[in-house]
């Protein structure tokens, strides 16, 4: 068991540079989900560190040995493709024994291993069956088996749970975050899809366009997104984005209409006067207050009633109840997630107020954060 | 069935066993008339029922074959002919299943070149360019040999290209995760691609079976010793003998046995021959 | 189509390719070299002497009125084969595809006459043709027709086009079989709803959407009247009576392997050679644009 050093990593092909030099420390043990939209290269950074694309720049490091001219096999690591890459035509104890056969282990050891890890998967009744007659979350779970019985120093997964439907989901996000845990082998893990991200991951690492924007725990990407691409796309639904300025005193913040929100604590240092931000809110940490209080004022346009919260999709509106354009992720259209007990019809104004600390000031420039109020 | 008219069910029914008549009959009357003795034959019209001379025209014929045609015992065609059938079925597959793999798994220089000279023996049959291609046999000393009747035949664009196609389908996780389990491309090629290919092998060995059984200009060309005859261009030697009329009992006795392998093969591996057939023209 | 994963080296994939290049380099890249070669060289009485010739022996060629003839005869040969043999399996296939029981019994008697080997399937007519024994010739002439193929040049013609046909059949029968299943129900249905009767529905409707499978089973069978047909003239007319049946694919042979000219069997090699090039290439493009199907 080790840890993976991944540094400066730079992916080419031809000209195109699709991995513009990302590193991640990866610590003994630790489970690392890479999340960003399709063609971030989140996939390609993974498949480098397995040795399927030859890297272009950077090192690759595992249990702290360069690996970057090593074949797949001599990497010690082990991965869990997206369509499982099952050996169709093996049975599933011998798609499992497959690389031990190869490896040169003998029968008893190879039997001793599979059959531990079967055991574990709960694959025991399954063993000589093929691939074709097993169900996806058994599929799954094969696939599993066959990094188990290799113990490597880490697991690569792609995108492991996409074929499978939202249930079996649930469930084998489970398994993999228990199986890890117990195994306590490091983990590479490669999704789109944030809710399996933020629910396994000890650390994310967000990408986007070939750079890893933030890498951080779940709960400071979601508290402190660093740009306002992480901010976007980590949460559901996503966050409210809003043009606004920094003060010339480096410490209020302004809506574009002129409607002051609050003022920073303490000025951000090398502010260099008044400029433009963009002022970020989560529809959860909206909630409504009575006028005098308010920050913003919404006329909700639809409403959504999902029980526990009532979602409530509206206009901003500025002191003389006019529209004011905001470049939200639904155009003029801000959301706010209030409580289901709440009774909200459409067209009704409602004054909001952020909860503390729970709003976010990027610089409108570069999409950096500056800070959380 | 959009509308249901007696009539029309019936017009298709009647079309159709016409058409399957129009197959069965010159069959049928090669198979009548090797049971009836030579007379019987020459004394009018050909017969429209069998014989009684079945047991004996086609024992004769298997050990003893057709005088007048130099007396190869029909039996030794048979055998020739599978001999030729299974070394060209087996050979073809074996070659293109390896340069299938080459061109589909690798990258190197050449590929490009190696792929359209293959690309180029579709394009010139056998009885294009016959006299040259015999030339190069004959000074090569294959005449009158197994490997002179085979071997220039292995050579298949056809079943390269089916084989590529199929390989093109196979997931390239599938080797990814070969490579993961450290198995090197032979490896990979013996314990995953080849038995992946177990339906498409045996789907070109029927259409490469009957292509090999029923060769006939280029045996008829490389083999003069009677004793590499196969049967479908023993029937050659045995329609084309001089001064009499042939000996029609039993060249159709020699028809029909020629026939029957491979029918029996079409028949017997029908959804196999169908799918290698549909398959190689894709 | 490419893979995006790959193996290594050089070596491997060059030796996996050997056999199928070494095979191809000798018995055909070879062959084919000889054949143009000797189509500029003309070898004296002897044998002993080759010369230059330059173009001369296709000039003979194209001036040499039995080879002209011989393209003629070709011409007339494969427009038949493949009209007859593509409209009796277009009739078969669109009957076959609408009936219901017995189908796959249809379909598996039909495809029988592929296994027979071309030479074989040409003596089986040739004996129901007999002049003198054949069942067909007998009936023919109580019809007041003098049925003699072995004088009456035309018959001889008449007849391997028969063979060649009857042969051909089944493939063709396949394909059409194919791709009128290929085609959606509902659109048949629909137009049945619109009121078209069934003769309507065929022109317009499956017709149309058949028609990438006729013009690829077109080539093919183009290809296999010029070529393939050999075994069945070679084992019946030999290309007689008197040059009648001599395809172009039987008069390289036959002036090769009979005649002897070297020359002018290289020249009409090459001259072939340059048909299959194009029967293959518009094959080829078509095959590659083919999505319909």
């Amino acid at each position: 068991m080790a840890g993976i050093g991944i540094r400066d990593v730079v992916k080419r092909y031809g000209d195109t540079k699709v991995i513009h030099g990302v590193s991640i420390d990866v610590a003994d043990g630790e489970f690392i989900v890479i999340v960003g939209p399709s063609g971030c290269g989140k996939s390609t950074l993974l498949r480098m560190v397995a040795g399927l694309e030859e890297i272009t720049g950077g090192e690759v490091a595992i249990d702290g040995r360069v690996v970057n001219r090593l074949e797949p096999k001599d990497r010690n690591i082990a991965m869990v493709f997206q369509n499982y890459a099952l050996y169709p035509h093996m049975s599933v104890y011998d798609n499992m024994a497959y690389g031990l056969k190869i490896a040169g282990l003998s029968k008893d050891a190879i039997r001793e291993r599979v059959d531990k890890a079967a055991r574990m998967l709960q694959l025991e009744p399954y063993l000589d069956r093929k691939p074709r007659q097993l169900s996806g979350g058994q599929r799954q779970r094969v696939a599993m088996g066959r990094c188990i019985v290799r113990e490597p120093a880490a697991f690569l997964f792609d995108e492991p749970l996409s074929n499978l439907d939202a249930k079996l989901r649930v469930q084998m996000r489970l398994e993999i975050k228990q199986l890890q845990r117990s195994l306590g082998t490091t983990a590479l893990y490669v999704t789109h899809d944030q809710v399996e991200a933020m629910t396994l991951a000890d650390r994310l690492v967000v990408m986007n366009g070939g750079v890893a924007e933030q890498i951080d725990t779940p709960m400071n990407v979601y508290l402190h997104p660093a740009t306002t691409f992480v901010a976007g796309f980590i949460g559901s639904p996503a966050m409210n984005f809003m043009p606004g300025r920094l003060g010339g005193d480096g410490r209020a913040i302004t809506l574009d209409t002129g409607a002051p929100l609050r003022a920073l604590p303490e000025p951000i240092v090398g502010h260099g006067g008044e400029k433009p931000v963009t002022i970020g809110v989560r529809p959860e940490h909206l909630a409504l207050v009575g006028q005098p209080e308010a920050e913003l004022t919404l006329r909700a346009r639809v409403v959504e009633t999902l029980g526990a919260d009532t979602l409530v999709h509206g206009v901003l509106l500025d002191k003389d109840a006019a529209i004011v354009p905001v470049a939200g992720e639904g155009g003029e259209v801000l959301a706010a997630r209030l409580p289901g007990n709440v009774t909200v019809r459409e067209g009704d104004t409602l004054p909001l107020r952020v909860a503390e600390g729970a709003l976010h000031v990027f610089d409108r420039e570069t999409g950096r954060r500056l800070a959380d109020v | 069935m959009v509308e249901n008219r007696p009539f029309l069910t019936v017009l298709r029914h009647v079309v159709l066993l016409a058409g399957v008549a129009i197959v069965l009959f010159p069959v049928w009357v090669a198979f009548v008339a090797s049971t009836h003795p030579q007379p019987t034959l020459l004394s009018g019209v050909a017969p429209l029922w069998p014989g009684d001379r079945l047991v004996e025209n086609y024992s004769q014929l298997l050990s003893a074959g057709m005088a007048q045609a130099g007396g190869t015992p029909v039996g030794l065609m048979l055998f020739n002919s599978f001999v030729m059938a299974l070394l060209i079925a087996t050979g073809k597959i074996a070659v293109s299943l390896i340069s299938a793999f080459a061109i589909v798994y690798f990258r190197f220089p050449f590929r490009m070149i190696a792929f359209w000279i293959i690309f180029l023996t579709l394009m010139l049959p056998v009885e294009v360019r016959i006299l040259p291609t015999f030339e190069v046999v004959a000074d090569l000393g294959m005449l009158n040999s197994y490997a002179g009747l085979t071997i220039p035949l292995i050579a298949s664009a056809t079943a390269t290209f089916l084989f590529r196609q199929f390989y093109l389908t196979v997931p390239d996780q599938l080797a990814e995760a070969a490579r993961m389990d450290g198995a090197g491309p032979m490896r990979f090629f013996f314990d995953i691609l080849v038995p992946l290919s177990r339906t498409n092998i045996a789907a070109i060995f029927v259409i490469m079976f009957l292509f090999g059984w029923n060769q006939y200009l280029w045996p008829l060309l490389v083999t003069t010793d009677e004793s590499f005859t196969t049967i479908v261009m023993g029937i050659y030697r045995m329609v084309n003998v001089s001064d009499e009329q042939p000996q029609w009992h039993l060249v159709m006795a020699t028809a029909t046995l020629a026939l029957l392998p491979p029918v029996a093969v079409v028949l017997v591996m029908q959804r196999l021959f169908v799918k290698g057939l549909v398959e190689t023209e894709k | 189509m490419h893979k995006k994963v790959t193996f290594r080296g050089f070596a491997l994939p060059v030796a996996l390719l050997l056999p199928q290049l070494v095979v191809t380099a000798i018995f055909f890249l070879w062959p084919a070299g000889q054949a143009l070669y000797q189509s500029v060289l003309r070898q004296d009485a002897f044998g002993l002497r080759t010369t230059y010739v330059g173009l001369a022996n296709f000039e003979r060629l194209f001036s040499d009125p039995l080879y002209l003839n011989s393209f003629q005869v070709t011409v007339v040969f494969s427009l038949a084969v493949t009209f007859l043999g593509l409209a009796i399996a277009l009739l078969l296939a669109t009957m076959a595809d609408r009936v219901i029981k017995g189908a796959s019994g249809y379909k598996t008697l039909l495809i029988m006459p592929y296994a027979v080997a071309p030479a074989v399937a040409g003596v089986l007519w040739w004996f129901l043709f007999n002049p003198s024994i054949g069942l067909f010739a007998h009936t023919l002439r109580a019809l007041g027709i003098d049925w003699n193929h072995l004088l009456n040049g035309d018959q001889a013609l008449i007849l391997v086009v028969i063979a060649a046909v009857w042969k051909q059949i089944s493939y063709n029968f396949l394909f059409f079989l194919a791709g009128l299943q290929a085609i959606p129900r509902s659109l048949v249905e629909a137009a049945a709803i619109d009121g078209a009767g069934p003769m309507k529905r065929f022109w317009t409707i499956v017709f149309p959407l058949l028609s990438p499978t006729a013009f690829f089973l077109l080539v093919v069978n183009v290809t296999y009247a010029f070529f393939d047909t050999f075994q069945i003239i070679h084992a019946t007319t030999s290309g007689g009576p008197g040059q009648s049946t001599t395809i172009l694919v039987y008069k390289v042979y036959s002036d090769g392997f009979v005649g002897l000219d070297l020359g002018s069997s290289a020249a009409q090699s090459v001259v072939l050679m340059a048909i299959v090039i194009v029967l293959t290439f518009v094959q080829f493009r078509y095959i590659e644009r083919r999505v319909q199907y």
